[in-house]
């Protein structure tokens, strides 16, 4: 059967069991649109390339398969440089198709030419120039092997106009040839008794969950495990929702915007078992004074961040589930545990979760100034109270969406996830305008769930264009904007650090209207300005299931995010909400 | 440059690295280098008897980055095959220099015996210069570059190092000793 590049190209992706495409054509990726009108694959026109991109991502996080987007030649595929380098740092399987100029052109500075394989390279797991029609099936089997296996992450396919016109005979391979990709699976059983020897032995020992629990589908196993070893979890940014909040031994977030038992628990333990995490810096401050009295295992499965940041005694190169599993049947064999040896450092931890809960002022005053002021101000809107009564109306399952800021660190710490791949977020690249288009690919994954995104208004203005693709394609999404009419993270670091001197961070909370914003582009659009409105809105928000809804939520500008850990020092040092006075981690002990 | 800095110092590790014989590969290496802040202090690259690979000799700075953290992110590029880290004493190493040295009809004699101790081969001859090509140890390179120098260097462009592992010290598959094993 002969087809040409771009039949080929749309046949491969087909086999490789895409359903979805989020893209935007052009001119040298047009050979490719033509077939995709006579294929199976949904085509979800975006309205900015980057919007693919976020889409595809957020995607990839709602379901664990991977996403695909299409962009043409240059500026089409410079614009999906950020979800690509987004989706690098947070390990998420992306296959993006770019077009490229004909090969012939190509060194030529031709019209919308760049070198995007040069461009992509320190952002992708790998990525291709196809120069050969007939190298088509293979490259794209091979994309969507090494973008799935192994760390996930994002590849990118760059399709020359000529190529695509071209013809092939048609073949589909039987497996891919990568001589030099061989991604872990087990771990190595010796590792595995010597992990779990420092696992029966520790007295103060915390599991640290991270995102790799998630992308090798280890929730449940990793929930055996703390059921039979007693042992408490802290889930990082990247891994909420990978285990239960709601679990007795759910310590919470720990990092620089972790609760003060999470992070505190890193500090005092004998033990850390870090499972698929990265040791970031924003979860180790002060990588010197990070868990100082603690023995590390180290479970990867990339060789390069076994002992990067932090030596492990016990380092398994493996895949998380498996390696879990593994531990789990080792400890089995030791026989029934006796979960008394932990209950000094849990009744540790419950008398610090008792002490120092996230919190915020639930009852600020409805008039500030003066009592003769006179003026009848309504009481302020605080964020988090957005965030716990979105949680409290919304089904446990729902998938929340978030971007960067200071609403993502809120969302993070009081949302309750309860099951995995409900929380899509960008943690390592820390995007902003992130949450609309990746809440959009969520949708578009997941259908049958309530999509939220908790968005700021700096972040909703770089992307929210891409409502009216949401709106076109009937992807009922839901936005809260917690506008506090400022880039509200990089106030609150001018308010601490730079003797609130406010730089630059002023965005107005009229400017745009985003009510009138959103209608214009199809949506639904509320505005909430006080508490007891907030209800009613959301209530309304979850009873619309045609289109998009905008709720745009007045919050308190004076706002700020706690505890926090500041930039480089000890997480020793952490400093807690404000009414909750001075925390001494020593003192507590 | 001085001697010192010259010689393979406690910094300088030589890793052999084996890859896929595609376009672009050396700029992945190299931008795996450059993005990740790892110094390259020489780098030889030339196909294998295999086609389909190609061998990258490369001298590392590993002052600023630990040579494990090296070899593994290398290991992640999908084009490498193999990486081993050669030993200075379980390694046979060369490089190849090609220097044009002024030397007028006096000084040309004893230019020419010096390419004869060091075994290399006059390859052009000018007025009042002349070029040599010396192949060896990279320190042989070292000296006879230091012993040309006083006569005027007009032009010179070294190899940089390669490198095989010993006979004696090779595995039956002649490959280098596997680099930086984790658990």
């Amino acid at each position: 059967m002969e087809l040409t590049g771009a039949q080929a190209l749309v046949k491969s992706l087909e086999m490789e069991g895409v359903e979805v495409i989020f893209g935007l054509p052009g001119g040298a990726i047009l050979p490719v649109y033509d077939p995709i009108l006579d294929s199976p694959i949904r085509h979800i026109l975006v309205r900015h390339e980057q919007g693919a991109g976020h889409m595809a991502e957020g995607y990839a996080q709602a379901t664990g398969r991977p996403g695909v987007a299409m962009v043409t030649s240059g500026p089409g595929a410079t614009n999906v440089v950020t979800p690509l380098a987004d989706a690098y740092m947070d390990s998420i399987p992306l296959v993006c198709v770019s077009g490229q100029v004909a090969t012939s052109a190509i060194g030529t500075d031709a019209f919308q030419e760049s070198d995007t394989t040069g461009i992509t390279l320190g952002v992708t797991k790998h990525n291709w120039l196809v120069t050969d029609a007939a190298d088509i099936p293979q490259v794209v089997r091979e994309a969507f092997h090494i973008a799935t296996t192994g760390r996930p992450g994002p590849v990118l396919i760059d399709f020359p106009k000529d190529v695509a016109n071209s013809t092939m005979e048609w073949y589909w391979p039987d497996g891919v040839d990568l001589p030099g990709y061989q991604p872990p699976s087990h771990a190595d059983p010796a590792a595995i008794r010597a992990a779990a020897a420092l696992v029966l032995a520790a007295e103060r020992p915390v599991i640290y969950a991270g995102g790799g629990i998630l992308k090798s589908r280890a929730s449940e196993v990793l929930r055996e495990l703390v059921d039979l070893t007693g042992i408490p979890v802290v889930t990082t940014l990247m891994a909420r929702g990978a285990f239960p909040d709601s679990h007795p031994l759910s310590l919470g977030m720990p990092g620089m915007h972790g609760n003060f038992t999470a992070v505190t628990s890193m500090q005092k333990a004998d033990l850390l078992l870090a499972l698929g995490s990265r040791f970031d810096d924003r979860v180790t401050g002060k990588v010197s004074a990070f868990a100082p009295g603690a023995k590390v295992v180290h479970v990867d499965i990339d060789k390069a961040e076994i002992g990067k940041v932090r030596r492990p005694e016990v380092g398994i190169l493996a895949d998380c589930r498996l390696a879990i599993e593994a531990l789990v049947e080792e400890i089995r064999a030791f026989g029934p545990i006796d979960h008394s040896r932990l209950a000094p450092w849990i009744a540790t931890l419950r008398r610090w979760q008792a002490e120092f809960p996230c919190t915020y002022d639930r009852h600020e005053p409805a008039s500030t100034g003066s009592a003769g002021s006179g003026a009848s101000r309504r009481p302020t809107l605080k964020p988090q109270f957005v965030i716990e009564t979105l949680r409290a109306l919304t089904p446990p399952d729902t998938i929340l969406v978030s971007g960067v800021g200071q609403h993502q660190m809120w969302a993070s710490q009081y949302w309750s996830f309860e099951y995995p791949n409900t929380w899509v977020n960008s943690g390592g690249l820390g995007t902003m305008g992130f949450a609309v288009p990746a809440a959009i690919g969520a949708k578009v994954g997941r259908p049958d769930r309530m999509v939220w995104a908790v968005d700021g208004d700096g972040c909703f203005q770089m992307t929210a264009q891409e409502l009216a693709t949401a709106t076109a394609e009937r992807i009922p999404v839901k936005i809260a904007i917690l506008n506090n009419a400022y880039l509200g993270m990089v106030r609150q670091w001018q308010h601490m650090f730079y003797e609130e001197r406010y730089s630059e961070v002023y965005l107005s909370p009229d400017l745009p209207d985003y009510v009138g914003w959103a209608e214009s582009m199809g949506c639904i659009g509320l505005r909430v300005e006080s508490p007891e409105e907030v209800t009613p809105a959301i209530e309304k928000a979850n009873e619309i299931d045609d289109r998009p809804v905008v709720i745009d939520f007045r919050t308190d500008s004076m706002e700020q995010v706690f505890p926090m850990v500041p930039a480089g020092a000890s997480n020793d040092d952490i400093v807690v909400y404000q009414s909750q006075g001075t925390s001494d981690a020593e003192a507590l002990q | 440059m001085s001697p010192d800095q010259m010689a393979y110092g406690p910094r300088h590790r030589l890793l052999s690295v084996l890859v896929e014989n595609k376009a672009g590969v050396l700029a992945r290496v190299a931008g795996l280098f450059s993005r990740r802040g790892y110094n390259i202090y020489s780098l030889a690259v030339a196909p294998t008897d295999d086609e389909r690979f190609s061998r990258i000799s490369i001298v590392v700075d590993v002052e600023s980055s630990p040579l494990e953290q090296v070899v593994a992110q290398l290991d992640k590029l999908i084009n490498v095959v193999e990486i081993g880290e050669l030993h200075p004493d379980e390694a046979r190493e060369a490089e190849l220099l090609l220097v044009s040295v002024s030397a007028d009809a006096g000084q040309r004699s004893q230019v020419i015996q010096l390419v004869g101790v060091f075994s290399g081969r006059i390859v052009d001859v000018g007025q009042d210069a002349i070029t040599v090509m010396v192949a060896g140890t990279p320190e042989s390179i070292d000296d006879f570059e230091n012993l040309m120098r006083p006569y005027g260097i007009a032009g010179l462009q070294r190899t940089g190092r390669i490198a095989l592992p010993k006979l004696d010290e090779k595995s039956a598959s002649g490959a280098a000793t596997p680099a930086a094993n984790i658990a």
